[in-house]
């Protein structure tokens, strides 16, 4: 698996989770928010928000910004930028369905 | 920016072996892993469930466009992640299977074009179109490529 293939497999791996897309909904909007601020309306800890939005920030779904003692999350809009690198993955699946061609016409 | 994809590729068997393989619809579903609910045939739409691992929850839509024999199989489909989506009202590309006889055998050709077609922010789109479905489509695709690395 390519690197690329592997950024895309873990962006979706990301978003596979009701309180993750939750979070990316509220901050689609472009406006960073702290973790308080993303916890409103929503029963779950200060740590498991914190856990959540770590799995979003390695995907780079999301980007952290500290201000002052405080770190505020933003969408990163690159993110979904795609076109490109999901012309690469539709890509990478013709080279794998080609190569099954391949070998069912060869064998 | 080019929204194109082209490969070629050498294969060791005769031009009607590799036509038939791509245009008879139990033959293509056998290396595609797609299970097709009847033949191909121009200018119609071409249903069907996916079989590749992990993928399997989703239907197989196309709509069959050019079988000029032995030479050039045709179809568009299209790309939205929303296992409801009815081909007729989403953008499409179009994928071109074209042969050519070769020494060795032959030589294929696909070309997929009209990814400009797709909304540019695709994966956005994807979100966008969120239901529980969408949702549940992600864990499996998540568990998928969380298995095979």
């Amino acid at each position: 698996m390519t690197a690329r293939r592997l950024a895309y497999a873990s962006f979706f791996a990301a978003l596979g989770d009701e309180t993750r897309l939750s979070l990316i909904a509220k901050l689609c909007g472009g406006q960073p928010r702290s973790i308080s601020q993303l916890r409103e309306g929503s029963k779950l800890t200060r740590q498991a928000i914190t856990k959540h939005l770590r799995v979003l920030e390695r995907a780079e779904i999301l980007h952290s910004v500290r201000t002052g003692r405080e770190s505020r999350f933003e969408f990163n809009p690159q993110a979904i930028e795609g076109i490109k690198e999901y012309l690469d993955f539709v890509s990478e699946e013709w080279d794998r369905a080609l190569s099954r061609l391949k070998s069912f016409v060869e064998r | 920016m080019d929204h194109r994809i082209e490969k070629r590729v050498e294969l060791q068997a005769p031009v009607s072996r590799v036509w038939r393989a791509l245009t008879d619809h139990r033959e293509f579903g056998e290396w595609f892993r797609v299970k097709l609910d009847g033949p191909f045939v121009a200018g119609q739409i071409s249903r069907g469930q996916i079989t590749y691992p992990g993928y399997e929850h989703i239907k197989w839509q196309a709509i069959v466009q050019k079988m000029e024999p032995e030479r050039l199989f045709s179809f568009t489909w299209h790309h939205s992640f929303d296992p409801n989506a009815d081909i007729t009202k989403e953008p499409t590309t179009l994928v071109e299977f074209s042969l050519e006889q070769t020494k060795g055998g032959t030589l294929l050709t696909l070309t997929e074009s009209g990814f400009e077609n797709l909304p540019d922010n695709l994966r956005l789109e994807a979100f966008r179109r969120n239901d529980g479905g969408w949702t549940e489509q992600m864990k499996n695709i998540g568990s998928y490529v969380a298995q095979k690395p």
